[in-house]
């Protein structure tokens, strides 16, 4: 009877199949990842098309709108990456804002007020220190409560419920309530903004060398299945996937070079390193801006500690059955308890970018900023029964978040109105994520 | 079967010696003990709550023992949790499964004791290759090794908890009720599969409802009731009834030699 079961699928599939479900097939492509893609393309071009139609405007697919919601995104984005292994393993964290907002006033205040003294003023070494400070405070305080979760067995939703407001009365309680401000210069550019991005060349230059690993990770992805004699994608299914990768990561890099520096700072600019303006002015591309290329860096390196580690074997095998986990010797309490810790940290490289884009630490710094990394998540198929969810898609949750957002804004909805559609928008989507569930099982 | 079962002077690979444990007040288990020989199938016997999915826990590392010992090749050994009972050669395959569902069968077959490449990072393709070799022998038309598990059928799930069992070198095997889950013709390939184990001098323990399943399979016998062992013997030694007579009213007959649970 394991002959029959083992075998259906194989005689499914050799059946006459759409070319659309053949291309997913045998490309490997997420399905899930083609609908959130295409969600994004909706509201991307709905909204452009009813800004160009009712407001006589089309402000959506702009390269400075993309560009300032890609670089809105990064704090979030960066966030997310780590909720969707707290939720895998089964738990919540509902403190992420508001140890954003206390780590956020710690590099504040260490900036301004103590590390000069160490440093002396216009240290590379303030910088450096801070962001070192943030991640290493975001990690401890994730680290604690985790450990309250994990060996104390306090539910976690309660443990970062009581840690949202402990974080957040401590975010004020740093420096009383004041707003710290102007941050160290380096450390701004963080946050973006013209002198916060890399420029042309150096943008291209990342898109080429992008482009590059890229198809070195698929030449050696296909090397070593070779190697052990497994089945291989058609080679036309690999250059198609490597097209439609370079081709993306093309014209993200055309985006953000095709925004330009404001006509008075590119005039500043070159008056003051004595550059004959051409005329129409100069036109000073921005490039891509250093919190996005922060948030790629993290959602980088955290696919590869779920998928490639593992540490992120273990994450998914105790979000599949906890007991399984133990039972097969892993060491659950400490996992878990680890990957609080790696939220914390996440969160403190947040507050650098939340900061650095404000110039400044305020004690609200972060505020329900939970909910929207926890909405990012879920919206990028993270299952709250735990087990299952990814870091690309979270990150693509989030880039839906904020482009809704920014869309409302743009076309003038009332912010009453923009949360409830962004609250209704939540729901709609897990209802869709079930339904497809369900009908793949 | 007498003639493969070894001989006394063989010494044991395991002896569980007046285990307790006891959670919340209740002695799941009561100065139980064990012993195993390789090449040996000792099936464990009992009701539901007899405590011998417990006493098999504590072997395995799931559960700590409140007393008693455990020997390993005549040595005292620790077990704290399963980790130190693989070390020491025990697998199990628990009635559980005990699988993650959402992974998939080589990752499940390597949870724990992952291969890695040498820059430290997980070597699926390996994985993937040693998976195919085990499961081509347990079960030639498994294919699905990228799908997650809680997609397969009973008796595939069944296979792949075997092939995690089986495919580190175990010594000693536990099996609970490895056949609760399958058909006929699936249940018949394992008690192949233990014959083939045997054959090799591993030992195994066989927990199960079915009677009839272990006196096919088992060299000995050991039947516990309310925590404590009623009595073990060699199956040639008793009737089914009377082994019956045991796990119902902890009647030890004349053939059994009787333990601490055994009515006066």
């Amino acid at each position: 009877m394991s002959v029959a079961t083992s075998n259906a699928p194989a005689t499914a599939a050799s059946a006459p199949e759409s070319t659309a479900r053949r291309l997913l097939r045998q490309t490997e492509i997420d399905p899930r990842m083609i609908g959130m893609i295409f969600a994004l393309m909706l509201i991307w071009v709905g909204f452009d098309v009813y800004g160009g139609i009712v407001n006589g405007f089309a402000a959506f697919l702009t390269p400075r709108n993309l560009f300032n919601i890609f670089v809105q995104t990064a704090s979030v984005a960066v966030m997310t990456t780590g909720m969707v292994l707290v939720i895998v393993t089964r738990q919540i964290d509902l403190s992420v804002g508001s140890i954003l907002g206390f780590t956020g006033m710690v590099v504040g205040v260490t900036q301004v007020y103590w590390l000069p003294h160490i440093f002396g003023v216009d240290s590379p070494m303030i910088w450096i220190t801070a962001v070192v400070l943030a991640i290493a405070f975001g990690a401890l305080i994730g680290g604690f409560q985790g450990w309250i979760i994990a060996y104390l067995g306090v539910p976690s939703f309660i443990v970062t419920l009581g840690g949202q407001l402990v974080w957040r009365g401590a975010a004020w309680w740093v420096a009383r309530g004041e707003t710290i401000a102007p941050l160290d210069d380096r450390f701004s550019l963080i946050g973006g903004g013209s002198a916060g991005s890399i420029g042309f060349w150096a943008s291209w230059g990342l898109c080429v060398v992008g482009i590059i690993a890229f198809a070195a990770a698929i030449l050696a992805g296909r090397g070593r299945r070779q190697r052990f004699g497994f089945p291989l994608r058609p080679v036309w299914a690999e250059v198609f996937v490597g097209c439609l990768g370079a081709a993306a990561l093309i014209w993200l890099t055309w985006i953000f070079n095709a925004y330009n520096w404001p006509t008075m700072i590119a005039k500043h600019y070159a008056e003051t390193h004595h550059i004959t303006e051409p005329p129409g002015g100069l036109k000073i591309p921005y490039g891509y801006a250093i919190p996005v290329l922060m948030a790629f860096a993290t959602g980088l390196a955290m696919t590869f500690l779920a998928k490639r580690t593992r540490f992120g074997r273990y994450i998914y095998a105790i979000g599949g059955n906890p007991e399984a986990a133990a039972l097969a010797g892993v060491n659950t309490k400490r996992i878990v308890m680890l990957v609080f810790a790696l939220m914390g940290a996440l969160a403190g490289i947040s507050a650098c970018i939340d900061s650095a884009r404000l110039d400044s630490a305020t004690n609200a710094l972060g505020q329900f900023d939970e909910l929207y990394v926890i909405a990012a998540a879920v919206i990028g198929g993270t299952s709250l029964a735990g087990g299952v969810g990814s870091i690309y898609g979270a990150m693509l949750g989030a880039l839906v978040m904020q482009s809704l957002q920014s869309g409302m804004v743009l076309i003038g909805v009332d912010s009453a109105v923009q949360q409830m559609v962004v609250g209704l928008v939540l729901v709609v989507a897990v209802y869709l994520d079930t339904i497809y569930r369900q009908k793949v099982k | 079967m007498d003639a493969t079962v070894s001989p006394p002077s063989a010494s044991p690979l395991v002896v569980m010696k007046d285990i307790s444990i006891a959670f919340g007040g209740i002695k799941a288990v009561d100065r139980a003990s064990l012993d195993l020989f390789p090449g040996e199938v000792v099936g464990l016997l009992g009701h539901n709550g007899a405590g011998k999915s417990t006493l098999i826990k504590i072997l395995s590392g799931a559960y700590k023992r409140d007393a008693g010992e455990i020997l390993v090749d005549g040595a005292p050994v620790a077990i704290d949790n399963p980790r130190d009972a693989k070390k020491f050669g025990i697998e199990t395959i628990y009635q559980t499964l005990a699988l993650a569902d959402n992974v998939d069968a080589a990752s499940n077959l390597y949870l724990g004791r992952e291969l890695l490449t040498r820059w430290g990072t997980l070597d699926d393709a390996a994985m993937e290759s040693q998976a195919r070799k085990v499961m081509g022998r347990l079960n030639p038309n498994f294919r699905r090794f990228k799908d997650p598990v809680s997609s397969l059928s009973g008796g595939q799930r069944q296979s792949v908890a075997i092939a995690r069992a089986i495919h580190f070198n175990a010594r000693i095997l536990i099996m609970d009720e490895p056949t609760a889950a399958l058909g006929p013709q699936e249940t018949a390939q394992v008690g192949e599969l233990i014959k083939q184990l045997k054959a090799e001098g591993i030992g195994i323990f066989l927990i199960s409802h079915d009677i009839h399943d272990v006196f096919d399979l088992a060299d000995r016998i050991v039947v516990m009731k309310n925590g404590q062992v009623v009595g073990s013997a060699r199956v040639q030694d008793v009737t089914k009834d009377e082994v019956l007579g045991m796990i119902i009213l902890g009647k030890c007959p004349p053939g059994a030699t009787p333990g601490l649970g055994a009515m006066q």
